[in-house]
């Protein structure tokens, strides 16, 4: 028999006090960790098959469960990791390409953490949201070139189709397939009560959810899956994907045994199938394809939604981005390095492309230079973990962003990264019926509901005391922060002051 | 070091008043109603704009310049000459007055453009003008034009404005309004350029607060090739004002409503087409919105208009009388010029008094 290499990363410490062996974690666990021994009486865990999503920990009754960090070790080497070690291992015994989900989980630099907000004192008066009002409304969309008036003078409404956000917040992309039906019917309902948008990701629209259309961008991505007229129409407006912050450069895979009933119906492709997004868009080699691509969305929806281009934060993001402002598109989506996916191979996540803090600061600054933009407005993501994320990335110059991996975590996500495996033991990216219904909707609308009305409320409250009583005043405003551990360079393409300055 | 190196949060004082009927009456009643408020200035900067002055060049650009010396004077004529037809120029009268010191060389020229520089340019003729006073005051060093409108000119120093103006012989000047600016900076910049009020064209701006949305109107402003060198709220309030009412076209009104907008709560309670129309401004000009404190006067030719944030942040009162509108940051400011005002209200937040020669049309 070969010999297993690999040592469990955590270990399932069982406080056989506590323990009632009411088997809780034995029906929890999809991963089949926990175990009864009926002879003694006795639960027993694999730890080598726990992936550390703290279902058992958070639903056994007597919190006999914890999960900790198993302090089994190598012989201490600072170039070759644990990790490292144990994932050559893996690959050994495998031949094949790691696997991982959720955001790069590697220590660099976190610049939204490097990054101060300012407040008013005697000259300038704070702002107390309590008491005055505070605006956080948003439009996303090109602006009008110019001003046109009828015969009576009046200015004639002459608005590209945009987006009318309440917040500037929205769901970002997460395909039906990826994630379970439970889950996207809370993103809906959530976008539609806080009156912002989610976006269906790559999967196409089940049709139970047609409902929420004026809160629904449709997604159009390199496999086209589940793309068709009604479709494109259904929502309020149309995202091309080009890149994903968690994987750029590569396209998406959703596994056969993922595309069963109603996937496989919302995609149009057979049931089993593997779905394969190839990794460009086969009829965009270049940026005039895009423009072709942009108007003939616009064209089978009669001009009526704004197109939104994402792309992830590559090196040359600027340049893209100003392509990209002139191919007609409304709305450029930046996702950064550290965004969020249900699968993608480790190496990529973890070794390609930029943080959406440089990237959104360079693109800004790229488009005002070029005096374009007004062209689009910008949706930043890829790892916005807080309100006050969002008051700097909006001080950095988007317009709006995207939040996914905090919406998750709202819902019950534990970040385990498992996602790839299907077996999401919190009803979110997983299709087994069984763990879906884990996910009550009624439940899971609710708590992003109320996530996001929190961070409304947090907004309202820094750009309060920075004397600004509307979040428009805070986009671009980047006299508004600081950097701390920051190096010259670092603050030149933050377009920021060093804190005491 | 100089204003525009680093930014200086200003409290201020303000004042100003117009005929309606366009008469001209001396620069001596400005000069008595910035005089009352001078607590709320500390004696670095200040300055007035004053229109309908120059009735005899109105056809003219009037360039009021300040010069480091007599080299930067050199070659800042140079580049007019290059551009403009140069009608008439002259040391701008003033007279010693003890505490206003460092003055620079200060002088005046009327102008118009050369018709084939300006044929050339493929420019309007007041874009052609702008364009030549960024021209001045970002490439040729130690020129800084302060004034550039037709039939109106800006006077400012560092200095008490009471003793600007005595400084400038502004009661020996007639216009049909005037504004004036006492300035109360943080910091002592000392540099006349840094002074108020700030203008471009005929249009002049003096301002009391501190604005949040600087740097999100600065950022915005440089985009359409305007450029901030004073880093001042003033420079910035100037640019979007003309750049939404000389370059897009808005009416003051609309001005108005983009730069202290109404609220939203405000907005949909208006009739469906007021409605459309502040839905539409607000998110055109979404980035031209000011937050914060301020009060502002904006002169230009023809009128004259005042404006609150739109939280009322700082005070401001209008007087009228007769065919007289004052307006000032407290009312003694007034009272002291015309003692029996026929009325007196205090705007509120974001809402414009718009003041025109009669005739004029909105
Ligand atoms: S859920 Fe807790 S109490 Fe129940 S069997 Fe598991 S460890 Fe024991
Ligand atoms: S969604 Fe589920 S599987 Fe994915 S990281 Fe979160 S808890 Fe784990």
């Amino acid at each position: 028999m070969a010999v297993n290499f690999l040592y469990p990363d955590y270990e399932v410490s069982r406080n056989d006090d506590r323990c009632i062996a009411c088997r809780v974690c034995e029906r929890q666990c999809a991963n089949e960790v926990h175990e009864f021994l009926a002879d003694t009486n006795k639960m027993v865990s694999d730890d080598a098959k726990c992936v550390n999503c703290h279902r058992c920990v958070a639903l056994c009754p007597t919190r006999a469960l914890k999960i900790v960090k198993n302090n089994n070790t190598y012989k201490e080497n600072a170039n070759w990791s644990a990790k490292t070690m144990n994932e050559l291992y893996r690959q050994a015994s495998s031949g094949g390409v790691l696997l991982s989900s959720m955001g790069n989980p590697e220590n660099y630099p976190v610049y939204f953490d490097k990054i101060l907000l300012n407040a008013s004192q005697v000259t300038n008066p704070s702002i107390d949201p309590l008491r005055e009002p505070m605006e956080t409304r948003v439009f996303l969309g090109a602006k009008p070139q110019n001003i046109e008036r009828d015969e009576a003078g009046r200015i004639v409404n002459n608005l590209p189709p945009h987006l009318t956000l309440s917040m500037p917040m929205m769901f970002s992309a997460m395909s039906y397939g990826s994630i379970s039906y439970n889950a996207h019917e809370s993103l809906a309902r959530a976008a539609e009560e806080l009156g912002i948008l989610y976006n269906t990701g790559e999967g196409g629209l089940h049709e139970d959810f047609y409902c929420y259309g004026k809160n629904t961008i449709v997604q159009v991505a390199s496999g086209r899956f589940g793309v068709h007229p009604d479709y494109l129409n259904s929502g309020a407006a149309i995202e091309i994907k080009i890149g994903q912050g968690a994987k750029p450069g590569i396209g998406g895979h959703l596994p056969g045994e993922k595309i069963v009933g109603d996937i496989s119906r919302t995609r149009m492709i057979p049931e089993g199938s593997d779905a394969i997004s190839p990794a460009p868009h086969h009829d965009i080699y270049s940026i005039e394809d895009l423009r072709q691509l942009v108007f003939s969305l616009k064209e089978a929806t009669n001009y009526q939604k704004p197109i939104i281009v994402k792309i992830a934060a590559v090196h040359n993001v600027a340049a893209i981005a100003s392509g990209i402002a002139r191919s007609g598109a409304d709305i450029i989506a930046i996702d950064g390095f550290r965004g969020g996916t249900g699968a993608a191979p480790t190496r990529i996540r973890d070794h390609v492309g930029v943080p959406i803090e440089l990237a959104l600061a360079g693109v800004d600054k790229r488009l005002r230079d070029e005096g374009i933009r007004d062209n689009v407005s910008i949706v930043a993501g890829g790892s916005i973990r807080s309100s006050a994320d969002i008051v700097k990335a909006i001080a950095l110059g988007a317009d709006c962003v995207y939040i996914a991996t905090a919406a998750l975590i709202a819902l019950g996500c534990h970040l385990c990264r498992s996602c790839h495996t299907g077996k999401c033991n919190w009803g979110i990216a997983t299709q087994v019926p069984d763990l879906v219904k884990r996910l009550n909707p009624e439940i899971g609308y609710k708590r992003l509901v109320n996530l996001l009305t929190a961070w409304q409320h947090e907004i309202k409250e820094m750009i309060g005391g920075m004397g600004i009583n509307s979040i428009e005043s805070l986009k671009g405003n980047r006299l508004m922060l600081r950097g701390v551990g920051l190096s010259e360079k670092e603050l030149e393409i933050l377009g920021i002051k060093y804190a005491g300055e | 070091m100089k204003e525009g190196q680093i930014r200086i949060p200003s409290g201020c004082a303000i004042s100003g008043l117009i005929d309606k009927s366009g008469k001209r009456m001396s620069g001596e009643a400005v000069l008595r109603s910035i005089s009352v408020m001078h607590d709320r200035s500390n004696g670095l900067g200040g300055g007035f704009a004053a229109y309908g002055i120059y009735p005899e060049y109105k056809d003219f650009y009037a360039l009021h310049i300040f010069y480091d010396n007599s080299a930067s004077k050199k070659s800042c004529e140079e580049f007019l000459e290059q551009h403009f037809d140069i009608i008439n120029l002259s040391k701008i009268p003033t007279r010693k007055i003890k505490v206003i010191t460092e003055e620079p060389l200060i002088w005046r020229y009327f102008v118009t453009p050369l018709p084939t520089k300006l044929g050339g340019s493929q420019l309007d003729e007041r874009e052609f003008v702008a364009k030549c006073v960024f021209r001045v005051n970002t490439r040729i060093d130690g020129a800084y034009i302060f004034s550039s409108g037709k039939n109106m000119g800006v006077f400012k120093a560092v200095g008490y404005p009471e003793d600007i103006g005595r400084f400038y012989r502004l009661e020996e000047y007639e216009g049909y309004c005037f504004t004036a600016h006492g300035r109360y900076p943080t910091n002592t910049p000392g540099w006349w350029g840094g002074a108020h009020p700030f203008a471009l064209l005929d249009y002049s701006v003096v301002h009391n607060g501190e604005i949040s949305s600087y740097d999100a109107n600065r950022r915005t402003i440089e985009m359409y090739g305007y450029k901030c060198t004073l880093q001042t709220d003033t420079e910035v309030i100037t640019y979007i004002v003309d750049y939404l009412h000389r370059k897009k076209g808005l009416t003051f009104s609309e001005t108005a409503a983009v730069i202290a907008a109404p609220f939203w709560q405000t907005i949909e309670r208006m009739t469906p087409e007021k409605r459309e129309t502040h839905e539409y401004l607000r998110n055109v000009f979404s980035a031209q919105l000011f937050t914060g404190p301020f009060s502002i006067l904006v002169g230009f030719e023809g009128g004259l208009m005042a404006l609150n944030d739109r939280l009322k942040l700082r005070s401001m009162v209008v007087g009228e009388k007769g065919d007289l509108v004052y307006i000032a940051s407290e009312e003694a400011a007034i009272r002291i010029i015309e003692p029996n005002l026929s009325r007196v209200w205090s705007p509120m937040g974001g809402e414009p008094v718009i003041v025109r020669l009669n005739g004029d049309e909105v």
